[in-house]
């Protein structure tokens, strides 16, 4: 399980995240809505261990997060995988290179590893693209070629950051086919995202980011009939959030 | 009682060896782990030195042929010519041919590297290569830093070979001096530390411009913007290091 309690970041001056607490269960999607710059990709990086908390705890099966250093924190990152906004693919490698890099760490035999290469963009519908550039994908493919990198390492848990965003929506269907597809393997998800049918698509959890803290967590129904002003003018797309927050 | 400055000078000596403290620790670490940073290091030394050949064999020709006519203009009426080729081996081989060649390679190689560890940063892939539990350091750190050591040496030796030549090709033709005058010249300085004396500088400087490079790099942040600044400051740095450590082995070793 991953759990943020009472977590703390700041850059420079800057409060990003003012006390965030969250439960993301095991075997759901819990997806964390929010503003841009609200946090949410922060809070990602503060659970891969990408970034270390000025204050609280990230816990990831019972790990402290920022304690853990060497071979402990790559045993973590066995277990998380992430999935970049912009997919982060390595542009000097191939599709197959990308995902071969982290089985390769892992110490898989070079079968299994290429076993799973195979079936990890089958699992996201890029047969025959193992030996194409990321540069010679469309934005919509990187992001598939990041799910299945983040698949073939067989992860408990996926960190999705804005895995829609600039997407158009048929891509961003299959994206959401996939998250799901994914969770029904067994994988548990925190998926970052400000797509509102993307979060409402593949989510079990929802909760809202803001202002450094979390308004709200729900299940999808429970945040649709949200009272909560901030909830509710987020869910509808109407200006005038601050003034609603005050 | 001690002075507000004293304090502030203390608290940031501190700080500053606690952080270089804690970048001799990581890269220790980092270099232990031979797997990770073994099978890059073949590519990148091709890549920042065999790449890098061209361009200092290009600076040392010139160099040889300036210092050979320079030479001349000094000594005429004054020494006797053969003195020419002394003058040309010792300075090229123990000053210009490393000096000049880490110069190059501060430019080529260090803004090479900072550009390209650079973007990996701001586009997300070292947090990747992160997340796919490698070492930055390991992976991308140490095979550069490896390399330019490795490989600047081996440049610096074309850099020496080939401007020596130029200055005896430049004597030849355009001084009045024969080649057995250049050879006497040159033979009679010589010693086999003029050559190890620039090796080992040009080890230093590769070493010190890879480091510089991959550190400003991996700083990187802001975008192109930042990319930029990057390879800008790991040229300057990386140029005032050479400086700095050339002077360093000239009080060491001469």
């Amino acid at each position: 399980m991953i759990r943020l309690d009472d977590v703390h970041k700041a850059f420079g001056d800057h409060a990003v995240l003012k006390g965030v607490t969250l439960d993301v269960p095991e075997g759901q999607n819990t997806v964390l809505l929010g503003f841009s710059g609200s946090g949410k990709s922060v809070t990602l990086k503060l659970i891969a261990g990408l970034l270390r908390p000025d204050r609280g705890r990230v816990e990831v099966d019972g790990a402290t997060v920022h304690e853990l250093e060497g071979p402990a924190l790559a045993e973590l990152r066995t277990k998380v995988a992430y999935v970049f906004q912009f997919a982060a693919l390595f542009d000097s490698m191939t599709v197959e290179e990308n995902l071969r890099l982290g089985l390769v760490k892992r110490g898989l035999p070079e079968e299994e590893v290429r076993a799973r290469v195979t079936e990890s963009l089958a699992v996201v519908g890029l047969e025959g693209t193992e030996a194409r550039y990321p540069q010679e994908l469309s934005g919509g493919m990187r992001k598939r070629v990041g799910i299945a990198r983040a698949v073939a390492l067989r992860p408990r848990y996926i960190l999705y950051d804005e895995p829609t965003t600039g997407l158009d929506p048929v891509t961003s269907a299959v994206i959401d086919q996939l998250m799901i597809r994914t969770r029904d393997l067994g994988v548990t998800g925190l998926v970052v995202t400000h797509d509102l049918r993307s979060a409402f698509t593949v989510g079990d959890r929802i909760a809202m980011l803001y202002q450094g803290t979390i308004r709200q967590v729900g299940t999808p129904a429970a945040m649709r009939e949200s009272t909560d002003p901030v909830v509710r003018q987020f869910i509808e797309g109407r200006p005038g959030l601050e003034e609603a927050a005050a | 009682m001690t002075s507000p400055v004293a304090t502030r000078l203390a608290t940031r000596s501190h700080g500053a060896l606690a952080e270089i403290g804690r970048g001799i620790r990581l890269g220790l670490v980092a270099l232990r782990d031979v797997p990770t940073w073994a099978p890059q290091l073949l590519p990148q030394m091709r890549r920042l030195g065999v790449e890098s050949v061209p361009i200092a064999v290009f600076i040392a020709v010139f160099t040889g042929i300036v210092l050979a006519l320079l030479s001349s203009y000094i000594f005429t009426g004054a020494v006797p010519l053969y003195f020419v080729g002394a003058l040309v081996g010792k300075t090229v081989m123990m000053e210009l041919a490393p000096v000049l060649t880490g110069m190059a390679l501060a430019g080529r190689v260090g803004a090479n590297i900072a550009a390209e560890l650079g973007t990996m940063r701001v586009t997300e892939q070292v947090d990747a290569l992160e997340t796919l539990s490698y070492d930055p350091a390991s992976y991308l750190v140490v095979p550069r830093v490896l390399a330019a050591t490795l490989m600047f040496p081996v440049v610096t030796a074309f850099a020496m070979a080939v401007g020596v030549a130029a200055g005896w090709v430049a004597s030849t033709n355009l001084l009045d001096l024969s080649t057995p005058e250049f050879v006497k010249g040159l033979r009679q300085f010589y010693r086999f530390k003029d050559i190890w004396f620039g090796l080992v500088k040009s080890a230093s400087f590769g070493a010190a411009v890879a480091l510089m490079g991959s550190v400003q790099g991996l700083k990187s942040e802001k975008g192109a913007q930042g990319v930029g600044a990057a390879a800008t400051r790991a040229v300057v740095l990386g140029c005032e290091a050479i400086l700095v450590l050339d002077a360093f082995w000239a009080l060491v070793l001469l």
